[in-house]
This record gives C-alpha cells, structure tokens and sequence, in this order.
C-alpha cells in the first residue's frame, strides 16, 4: 500500500491561500470581531474600575436605556446632525464636483483648495474653528465688516448645531467632490452629445444622464457619509462639550461622556450596541434601497 | 470559514477576559519601577520632583525608575480613569478635588497607614479620608485670590485694590465696579473667573461662597442651587455680567496674565505666569460679600493605588516625597497642609514673587478658614448635568430664580444616588 502523501497540491493551494488572507484576518479577528465581542460582553456588566468590580448585571444596561429619560433628546440631535450633513455635504459635493468637471481655467487649483482641508488635521481645523466662532471671533468680525450682527454660534442651541455641521462638511466635502469628480468623468461624453442633438437642456442632461450613471458613487457617497456622521465626536468635544444644554450631545459623545467621564463603562458599551445596531440597520436598508435607484451598477 | 473566524474570535475574546481577571501579583522584592501621573509640565516643577526622586533612590536601590508622566488638565481625571480601565493605571496618581470622593470611597487607593497626621491641617486632610483614615496627601492646598491689574485699574480711574482693602471697601460691589469702568475705558475683560468659561460653573464657588451659598449641603443630599442665598449670588453675578459688562460674556476669552483684564480670580499657583508680567499687578485675598470675609480653596491629594503592581513600595514613596523635609521643598509652588510650614515665612522663602503680607492674608489665612471647591461622589455626572441645566442662565433675558430651580431637578435624583 502506498501511502498519499500530506501534502497534495489541493491542499498546498488552500495552505497558501489562507496564508495570504491570514494577516488580514488576523488583524480583523484582534481589532474588529474581539472588541465587539467585548463590547457585548461589558454591555452585560456593571463595571466600576475606581473599585475594581465587574458583575454580570444581565440586561440591567439595556433596561436603563429603555428608560433612560435623555436618551430622546441625544437621538433626536445625531439625528438632526446626520441628516443636516448628509444633505448639505452631498448636494454640495456634487454641485462643486459639477463645477468643478468644466474645462476651465483654475479648476485645477480650486480642487486643490476644496480638497486640502481633507489633509488637515481634524483637531486643529476644529480648534482653529472654534476661534472663528467665538462672539467676538472672526466670522462675527466678518459679519461686522458688513454690518450685520452676528449671533454668539457655539452658545445658542441652534447655531451651534448649525456651526458643527458647516465645519464638518467644509472640512470633509472635498473627499466627496472628488469621488463625484471620478464618477463623472467615467460618463461617456457622447451620450451629452446625443442627448444636446435630441435638445436636451443642461438640466435635464443632469437629471436625466449624469445622475443615473453616477448613481454607484452616490450610493458609496452616502453610506459612507452617514455611518460617518453618526460617529462624530472630536468636533463636538472641542467646539460644544454637548452644549449649550445638551442640544449637541450627540451619541457617540454621550457614551463617551457615559463611559469615560462618568465611569460607567458598562452602559457606555450598551450605547455603543445601539449605535453599532443602527449603523446596521441603516446600511442594510440603503443597500437594499439601492436596487430601486442605483443604475449602471458594474 | 465564517464559523471558524467566530470560533477564533470567539476563542480570543475569551483569552482576554482571562487574561482581565484580577491576577494578584505578589510584593515585588525585585526591581522595582513607579510611575507618577501629574497634570503639570511645567519644567521647574518636574525639575523639584526627578530631584527628590533622586535621592530616594539613591536610599532604595531596588527602586530602579520613578517616573513622572504629565497628563493634560482638561483631559486628566478622564485620562487616569482610562488608564486604570485599561489595566494600564500608574503607581501613584495626582487627584483634583472634585474627583476624591469618588477616589476615597471606591477604595482604589492605599490607606497611609502610620502615615505622620499629627502636623497636618485637619481641614486640609477633610476630604483624604476613608473611616478615618488618610488615603491621600493632600500636597496642593491653594486658596484663590485676586491678581489685579493696577496699570489697567489705574488707566480706568479707580482707586487700586490695595486702596479699597485700605479703606475697608473691597466689596464685590467695588470690585464689580471697577470692573465695568475696566471694561467701558479700555474695552478689555474687568473680571475672569479663570477656568469658569461657562463651563466649569464650580469656579463660581469663588464668588457665591461670599454670600453663603453652596452648590449642596454637607451632607452632599440636598441641592443647594435653589437657595435664597444662591439666587441671591447668581442675579448678582447675571446683573454684572449682562448689564454691567463687568465680566467677558460666554463665549469670548481674556487672558489676563497676557494683560487682557482687569482682574482675575485663580489659585496662587498662577503668580509663576507673571514672572515676566509687563504690568503693575497686585495679589490680595478674595472681596468681602454680604456675609463677610471668607475663602475659598482648591486641593489636590497624591494617592498609591491599590491596583499597581508595586502598591506597596508606592505607598513607602508616597511617604518620603510629601515628607517635612520634601513638603518644604514643594512648598515653592504648593502651598503645604503642614501647620509647622503654613506661615509668611517659610513661604516666602520659596515664592519670590509674592509679599509676606500677601502671602499671610491669601494663603496662610485662606486655609485656615476656607472652604474647599463643590465635590460630590459622581462629579463627573452631576457637573455635566449642572453645566447643561446653567446654560439657560447665561443670556441676557434669563430668569435666574426658574433656571436655578431647573439644576436643581437636574441634579437631586443624582445627589439622592
């Protein structure tokens, strides 16, 4: 009888192909499905690190966020911060990216101008922001200039929502713009031809050619900008703290303020099951959303 | 393939809560290295402390490293808390005032037993105990004064600080005054109260505690912002913030150690910024409000923790860096608990800056009679909750007496936790 040897060439295959993949997954197993296994796992605990306890609590956390009376008022806020975002950080990506895709002089440099703040650090755009917006910061001087009386941004409710948006999206547009700017290059020029020889005005080009081909990138556009707006956190820390009252606690900074001020790491993971849940949710219905839209999909 | 990723993660996630139990480790009789967090950089101060650590390892050869990491202020009880979750805490760590009880209670430091108490201030060591005994060195005891600005008083036409106290006029009335005139003359701020920025409301002690008001009672049960004494405080300070201009509104900063204000209330330990002030400035205790004279104080303890590897030994360094001798030497940015070196002095002797007489009335009689900055177990939460529920207060058109009795809503389910 003579023995098969071990190492069969199907086998040397599979051998080598979980070797390539093996760092990668090595890497998603230690920084992706373990924490959120944690997490899980703390979001059953009440965990006290002063005292050094740690006791399985059951679904005493997810009990407390049934009840918990702010949690409303910080859902409402993400919501209101991601919806604010997403419209105006799209429709203006798109918008420059169209503008910006014309054979002009100086588009050259005006892509680079949109786009650098993409480059920048985070934090210190956001601090040097919140200078500009401080009652007698720099755009209030601008406002004056013109004569008009600007509000104090970061202490009112609203304009202090509006304030972290726009210095979101100006800072993150380009990132979007340039993707468009891709998209719409990809589109073939003689359908434009075609559709001018049919007399096609420019708008109707748009909704009628431009945007259903571009509809991929619009679709990756948006879920990445909305699973990006519901993680917003540095620009809140820095400019608001959640303030004024709590109008721009938003949820990652409420587990944040749950978990690492208040020690109660427990809770702060059961927020951060509830976030990961609606991330979830809310992917899995644009991508299935995307078969009523998306066009031209390759 | 998928079962099996969740089969490894699975296998992981259970390893490392392994690994997160509590595994004691016995007393190190090896080498032995500490670390220290502080929440100052201030190269002079790290100089005073690598030297004294220094010379107790010269006496403890088994003390290979002492350490002293600096943590940001803003970020630190945050930063430590994170350390610690993440199994990463230091040996010994700096402790603000409004986080010891939480520190205390929890048990999360060594008790000093045998720890010398015999010369300490008892009302220094009030707030550094866990059933009656010390847990923490209470080696920051610093009361807040007033630094005034005499060019800018001058240049507004009042009368200096040192005058009012002369006249026995330094009144928040006055002070507040002065301020608006600050303000109307030069444009600049009149008052700061450091650190408050509409934000850290505790920084307000410093003024409500001249009309014997207090964020809660004793007891920490009953909230106190809804007092007649704390609305009292408060549409004062509304009034000279809105009307009297006296003080920057929300969201506008002055520094005044860069000479942007009249006056500004902080803790002593703030003279080092004018060593090289191109102003004429002043330091004299807090004004006297309708109850009177009275201070206030802010206190930082040191504390081993129990959760360090090296406990034991970090306790024994505790105990030598906050010694007669050492106390002293810390004296020179740290005003001491020790009654033999609270007075005029030996203060003087390490803080150049400041007159014997300034010195007395600020420091040495501010601790004597001060009361020490809100702290409660959970400040995080109940500051957070003070915080948003003041915010209503600070516009023009606020109704003081509805938003005070909203923080107190706010807060009591909190202070009955």
């Amino acid at each position: 009888m003579t023995k098969k040897p071990f190492w069969t060439g199907r086998r040397r295959d599979h051998l080598a192909g979980y070797l390539f993949v093996a760092p990668q997954l090595l890497g998603s197993i230690v920084f992706v499905f373990v924490p959120l296994g944690l997490v899980f796992w703390y979001s059953l605990h009440e965990w006290n690190v002063l005292a050094d306890t740690f006791d399985f609590v059951g679904a005493q956390n997810y009990q407390a966020l049934a009840d918990d009376p702010k949690l409303p008022g910080v859902l409402a806020a993400t919501g209101l911060f991601s919806v604010g975002l997403v419209a105006l950080n799209l429709s203006l990506a798109l918008l420059l990216a169209v503008l910006l895709n014309q054979r002009l002089r100086g588009t050259i440099f005006f892509r680079t101008v949109f786009f650098s703040p993409v480059v920048v650090s985070l934090v210190a755009w956001t601090i040097v922001w919140g200078f500009l917006l401080q009652d007698n910061g720099g755009i209030n001087g601008m406002l004056g200039a013109i004569g008009v009386d600007g509000p104090n941004w970061l202490r009112g409710e609203t304009t202090a929502m509006v304030s972290v948006v726009v210095v979101q999206v100006v800072k993150n547009v380009g990132l979007n713009m340039v993707l468009f700017l891709a998209a719409l290059q990809g589109v073939p020029a003689n359908l434009y031809e075609a559709a001018k020889v049919d007399g096609a005005g420019r708008w109707r080009q748009f909704r009628t050619i431009t945007v259903p081909l571009i509809s991929p990138t619009i679709l990756l556009t948006m879920i990445i900008t909305v699973v990006g707006s519901l993680q917003i956190f540095a620009q809140i820390a820095v400019l608001t703290q959640g303030g004024p009252g709590t109008s721009t606690t938003v949820l990652v900074y409420y587990l944040y303020q749950q978990a690492f001020q208040f020690h109660h790491f427990g809770y702060g993971a059961t927020l951060s099951v509830l976030l990961f849940a609606i991330v979830l949710v809310l992917t899995v219905v644009q991508w299935q959303l995307r078969k009523k839209w998306v066009f031209h999909e390759s | 393939m998928k079962i099996r990723a969740t089969a490894l993660a699975l296998a992981g996630l259970l390893a490392l809560t392994a690994c997160g139990g509590k595994t004691e480790e016995p007393a190190a009789a090896g080498p032995v290295s500490l670390r220290m967090t502080v929440w100052t950089s201030n190269e002079a101060h790290l100089k005073l402390f690598n030297e004294i650590a220094a010379a107790y390892r010269a006496e403890h050869p088994n003390v290979t490293e002492i350490k002293f990491d600096p943590i940001p202020f803003e970020s630190y009880t945050t930063t430590l808390t994170t350390q610690i979750a993440g199994g990463n805490g230091p040996d010994l760590a700096w402790v603000l005032e409004n986080a010891a009880p939480d520190f205390v209670s929890s048990g999360a430091l060594v008790p000093l037993d045998g720890y010398d108490t015999s010369d300490l201030v008892p009302a220094a060591t009030k707030l550094w105990q866990k059933d009656g005994k010390l847990v923490a060195y209470p080696f920051s005891t610093s009361p807040f004064g007033v630094f005034v600005n005499n060019d800018l008083l001058k240049a507004a036409g009042q009368p200096t600080a040192a005058e009012l106290i002369a006249q026995g006029k330094w009144t928040w009335d006055n002070v507040i005054a002065a301020a608006t005139a600050v303000n109307t003359k030069s444009g600049k701020a009149g008052l700061v109260v450091r650190d408050f920025d509409y934000k850290g409301w505790d920084n307000l002690s410093t003024v409500w505690a001249g009309w014997g008001a207090e964020a809660w009672s004793a007891d920490g049960k009953t909230c106190g912002f809804n007092k007649p004494a704390m609305v009292e405080a408060m549409t004062f300070l509304h009034r000279a913030i809105f009307t009297g201009k006296a003080l920057p509104g929300p969201g506008t900063t002055a520094d005044f150690f860069a000479g942007d204000a009249g006056m500004t209330i902080t803790q002593i330990s703030r003279a080092s910024l004018l060593k090289d002030g191109k102003f004429g400035w002043d330091l004299v205790p807090l004004p006297s409000g309708p109850k009177g004279n009275y201070a206030v104080i802010g206190q930082a303890g040191l504390g081993a923790l129990k959760k360090g590897r090296n406990a034991k030994a970090a306790a024994e360094f505790l105990t030598y860096f906050t010694n007669a001798a050492n106390s002293a030497k810390l004296a020179a940015y740290f005003p001491p608990p020790r009654k033999s070196q609270l007075n005029a002095e030996t203060l003087a002797k390490t803080n150049p800056l400041l007159k014997p007489d300034q010195l007395q009335k600020v420091v040495v009689d501010g601790i004597s009679t001060g009361v020490v900055k809100p702290s409660h177990s959970g400040q995080a939460e109940i500051a957070q909750a003070v915080r948003a529920a003041l915010d209503p207060l600070w516009k023009a058109d606020a109704n003081v007496t509805a938003v005070l009795d909203g923080v107190c809503s706010s807060i009591n389910p909190l202070l009955a936790k």
